[in-house]
């Protein structure tokens, strides 16, 4: 300051502060954010309102009052302790576009799974058919491994238009979608009948000895793979894929015990099976870890609940390890590996269905990709098209930002149904405007409402690498 | 191995948008990395060069952080002045009282004085340390033609180097040197009698007061304001861009009889397509009014056929009054860039924050910045490239971050001037001429930070947009302007160090 002023000015609250109080310290009074406190949270937000804007379901549902009001002005209003969770929340389809949307970092997803969580354990009705119908399809992982004992009969009964019919009477899951297929050969059974990780540790070991010639490459390299439900029971292609891409980059593979990620229990509310599959998955996958590996997941959705919703919503021991050292599949070799020279040097002779352009010789395998909302948040989206620009053989124009709408189960219900298709509508028409005839996603669920709405085979990035990096492997 | 590209830009806004997009025209591969969705979304869309000559207390660096009491109000409190008539772009008629004399004035700074006519006349007489005096006038222009260029008719002023005065919600007049389309019938420059319509649910937005503080401020037309309810059955939180894609594809909406009072049955007489309604709604209001503004969401997609159609309707000029967050002609600027920068090739990664850095370096010295790293929930992900631009915001944006003890660049640590008395950051009054505004990295010519010592801290690390120091945005309206001309600048050096 200006020596020339007077110190001594009685009014100048400014010296009271800094020469008499030289003792104050400030206190601390709203504790740390790690203790799940989302007052921190809540406070961050300045009303901006562009979560409201970038949210798909205030888009198209003129009922829904926007992540806003679920996230941090609800959580105000519940500061009053006759307040219950608007049951608005259950709308909310879980896509946590609103995350990336917000200027200020507020944990707006994890508070509305915070709010739907105690909506549904102490308001909603456990009798209801609402409950039962999105108890059952937030345990699809339980379901799917009964139904997967016998594939053949209950691909029959669940594509039996009939039985669709019930569902849609019965449990409010809409008749308008094919129930997706089981596959006759789990990706688990394909793996122990591979011969396990002796199996995939001698392949990877064949493989950097291959390719490693006179140097010798750092030889313990390993993975713990989270396939998920899907990549097991409906499309073991892709678990297959992503493991033979590993191993051909020299990767020991592990498949450790797992449960369902969780992410349809948290987009029900589920909080509690969450919970329990969570617990699971942490201690086998920390396990993994000690072991020297990192954790890879082909399904977008598995990869963002272990890396963000774990350690926002549980605090099991190892949880923030198993969320630092999670990476989505082809995330993680362009990360360790030369993945973007390993596909330049390659080439793919692609012969999806309808993709033959007349009069262009050496036309380019096209693929429609859309990047899957949960892949927006770990910084991925635009991670396939990149990759393969490297590749000869094909190529893949991105359809847009939007939303595919179906948010895993929220498309399955038949109140939501129409709402899914319009949040889709945009995804779908880019689909159909882009060159290609043959899809590109990450997600599972993606995947199935890209089928459905354009009638196109959707393949998974990894299959794509495997066709372009590996030789044929029988079965 | 790593991702690696040529030139890496941290900050998805207006000057790391603009530097990727420089950078990318050059031929050299770039990525993006922002944090989140641009931060454009929150802008007015309105591109301001100078609006107000920079105040002078800052010339010494550091102010005392007293002895400012005199300070009246903002600029842009001020308005245009005291009833002379302004103009300012426009049709060739003379130009006169806005503030033609772009002189500096008082010590102590922040006192109003009149908006700047011509930004590029009065930029050679900005303080020396000013980002624009850093890169010259030339690279100003050559910003703004980039800018016309990738925006194409989404933006008009490029016809003149004068600025446009634009009404803004608050009913302030903004001099600006690029203003959307969709606001060139509401400039204040016109004196055709107005019309301003504001909607029950849309708050930020109270026409009435808005027409008054125009009035307040001097402007050379007759105006009013009007506040209607939006047709249809929306939400009273509806966001706004809602109701800008009712406009969109013209949904039908039950339409409300003025003044018939809500929830009163029988106020409802039909079903109109919305632009229809919209206008219904506003008639009554008209009362030989010329032009009609509205907040800023007709439309996200289809704005130019909603104004057609409502000015059919209206018999009258329609145009928007640019809002605060969020803004629809900030969505549509953000989407503009960023298509241009997508056709040029730029690459962006989305989603996490940068945190912090790498260099080639061998401990004894920094050499060169290697990669920058992402954090992703704990996992650490490097960036590699050969040249870096910074462009990560100011003390809003969260480029320029500070406590109690000290004002920090927090992913290179770049040496933030400031003096070490917090209570030397700022001036008394509220709208005194704050020390902390200026705050940010200071640069060499090359826009390379420097450090305490002022030597520049990394050869291959550029800095553009609000994280520089040694100006005002807030104050001067030069906050787009600086973006652009410091984005070009070092994105521009950038693909240059690239190819040599």
């Amino acid at each position: 300051m200006s020596e020339t002023e007077d110190v001594n000015d009685p009014g100048d609250v400014r010296e009271e502060e800094t020469v008499e109080s030289d003792e104050f310290e400030p206190v601390q009074v709203f504790g740390d954010s790690e203790s799940m406190d989302l007052r921190p949270g809540s406070d961050d937000c300045y009303k901006c309102s562009t979560c409201d804007t970038n949210c798909p379901v205030a888009e198209v549902d003129d009922e829904f009052p926007g992540p806003k009001f679920q996230g941090p002005e609800q959580w105000r209003l519940k500061r009053k302790d006759d307040r219950e969770v608007d049951d608005s929340i259950t709308s909310c389809s879980n896509c946590m576009r609103c995350d990336s949307a917000c200027p200020s970092d507020v944990p707006l997803s994890q508070m509305h799974n915070t709010a739907r969580g105690e909506f549904v354990s102490e308001q909603m009705e456990k009798l209801s058919r609402e409950y039962v119908r999105n108890r059952i399809l937030a345990n699809y992982g339980t379901l799917a491994r009964l139904g997967s004992k016998v594939p053949r009969l209950t691909n029959f009964v669940m594509g039996n238009s009939l039985v669709q019919t019930l569902n849609e009477k019965l449990l409010g899951i809409t008749s308008e979608r094919e129930f997706p297929e089981f596959a006759e050969e789990t990706f688990r059974e394909w793996w122990e009948k591979r011969g396990g990780t002796a199996a995939s540790k001698e392949r990877a070991q064949e493989a950097r000895a291959q390719r490693g010639g006179a140097k010798i490459e750092r030889d313990e390299k390993r993975v713990a793979y989270f396939h998920g439900c899907y990549s097991n029971y409906n499309t073991p292609a892709v678990g297959k894929a992503t493991v033979r891409v590993f191993e051909r980059f020299g990767y020991e593979v592990l498949v450790p015990p797992q449960q369902c990620s969780g992410t349809p229990m948290f987009a029900n509310g589920m909080l509690e099976d969450a919970r329990r599959s969570a617990e699971t998955n942490v201690r086998e996958l920390a396990a993994a870890i000690e072991d020297g590996a990192d954790v890879i997941a082909s399904c977008t959705s598995c990869s963002m609940a272990l890396r963000q919703e774990y350690p926002e919503l549980f605090d099991f021991e190892g949880t923030a390890s198993v969320a630092a050292r999670t990476y989505e599949a082809a995330e993680y070799l362009r990360l360790h590996e030369d993945l973007d020279g390993a596909l330049a040097d390659a080439e793919v002779d692609l012969d999806p269905v309808g993709t033959e352009v007349e009069g262009e010789e050496d036309g380019d395998a096209e693929f429609a990709y859309h990047a899957p909302c949960h892949a927006r948040n770990q910084g991925i989206a635009g991670q396939a098209v990149e990759l393969l620009d490297h590749l000869d053989g094909a190529s893949a124009e991105d359809v847009g930002p939007s939303c595919s709408g179906i948010s895993g189960t929220y498309g399955w219900k038949a109140e939501k149904y129409d709402a899914s298709m319009e949040i889709g509508a945009e995804m779908i028409e880019h689909m159909e405007e882009a060159d290609a005839e043959t899809g590109l996603t990450e997600c599972p669920t993606c995947a199935m409402q890209m089928e459905h709405g354009t009638g196109y085979d959707v393949r998974h990035p990894m299959e794509v690498l495997e066709d372009a990096l590996v030789d044929g492997e029988s079965a | 191995m790593a991702i690696e590209d040529d030139v890496v830009v941290v900050g998805g806004g207006l000057a790391g948008m603009v530097a990727a997009l420089a950078a990318a025209r050059q031929g050299a591969g770039v990525r993006v990395l922002s944090h989140a969705d641009s931060t454009l979304q929150s802008a007015s869309g309105l591109v301001d060069v100078l609006g107000y000559p920079a105040a002078a207390g800052d010339r010494n660096a550091v102010a005392s952080g007293r002895g400012s009491e005199a300070v009246g109000e903002r600029p842009a409190e001020n308005g245009v002045g005291d009833g002379t008539t302004e103009n300012g772009v426009g049709d060739g008629t003379t130009e006169n009282g806005v503030g033609d004399e772009t002189t500096e004035n008082g010590v102590g700074g922040g006192t109003a004085c009149g908006p700047v006519a011509d930004p590029f006349d009065a930029i050679p007489d900005l303080p020396e340390r000013h980002p624009y005096r850093t890169v010259g006038v030339e690279t100003v222009r050559e910003a703004l033609a980039l800018f016309d260029e990738a925006t194409g008719n989404l933006y008009r002023g490029g016809h003149t180097d004068r600025n446009a005065l634009v009404p803004t919600h608050g009913g302030t007049v903004k001099p600006t040197a690029r203003y959307p389309a969709t606001v060139a019938e509401g400039l204040a420059s016109d004196d055709r009698p107005t019309l301003l319509v504001g909607f029950e649910t849309v708050t930020d937005f109270d026409a009435p007061l808005a027409a008054d503080h125009l009035r307040a401020a001097g402007v050379p037309f007759e105006v009013r304001g009007a506040t209607v309810r939006f047709p249809g059955e929306f939400r009273a939180d509806a966001a706004r861009t809602r109701l800008a894609d009712a406009l969109d594809a013209n949904e039908r909406v039950e339409r409300v009889r003025d003044g018939g009072g809500r929830g009163a049955g029988g106020s409802y007489s039909t079903t109109l397509p919305a632009r229809r309604a919209l206008a219904a709604a506003v008639e009554p209001h008209l009362d030989g009014a010329e032009r009609v503004g509205f907040p800023a969401l007709l439309g996200q997609h289809e704005t130019e056929a909603v104004l057609a159609d409502l000015e059919a309707e209206l018999g009258a000029a329609v145009f928007e009054v640019p809002t605060g967050s969020p803004s629809v002609p900030g969505m549509r600027l953000a989407g503009a860039l960023r298509r241009a920068c997508r056709e040029a090739g730029v690459r962006f990664t989305t989603g996490n924050p940068v945190v912090n850095y790498e260099t080639t370096g061998n401990g004894e010295q920094d050499g060169e910045i290697a990669a920058v790293r992402v954090d992703r929930n704990g996992a650490t992900v490097p960036f590699h490239a050969a040249e870096f631009v910074l462009a990560t915001g100011g003390l809003v944006g969260k480029g320029v971050d500070s406590d109690r003890e000290s004002v920090r660049e927090p992913i290179f640590d770049c040496h933030v001037p400031h003096p070490e008395d917090r209570y030397d950051w700022f001036a008394d009054g509220a709208f005194g001429d704050h020390p902390f505004a200026r705050f940010g990295v200071a640069v060499d010519d090359d826009l390379r930070p420097l450090d305490s010592a002022g030597d520049a801290t990394f050869p291959n690390l550029r800095a553009a947009g609000a994280v520089l120091g040694g100006y005002d945005f807030a104050a001067e309206k030069s906050g787009s302007g600086v973006s652009l001309a410091t984005g070009l600048a070092a994105g521009r050096a950038a693909a240059r160090e690239v190819f040599q």
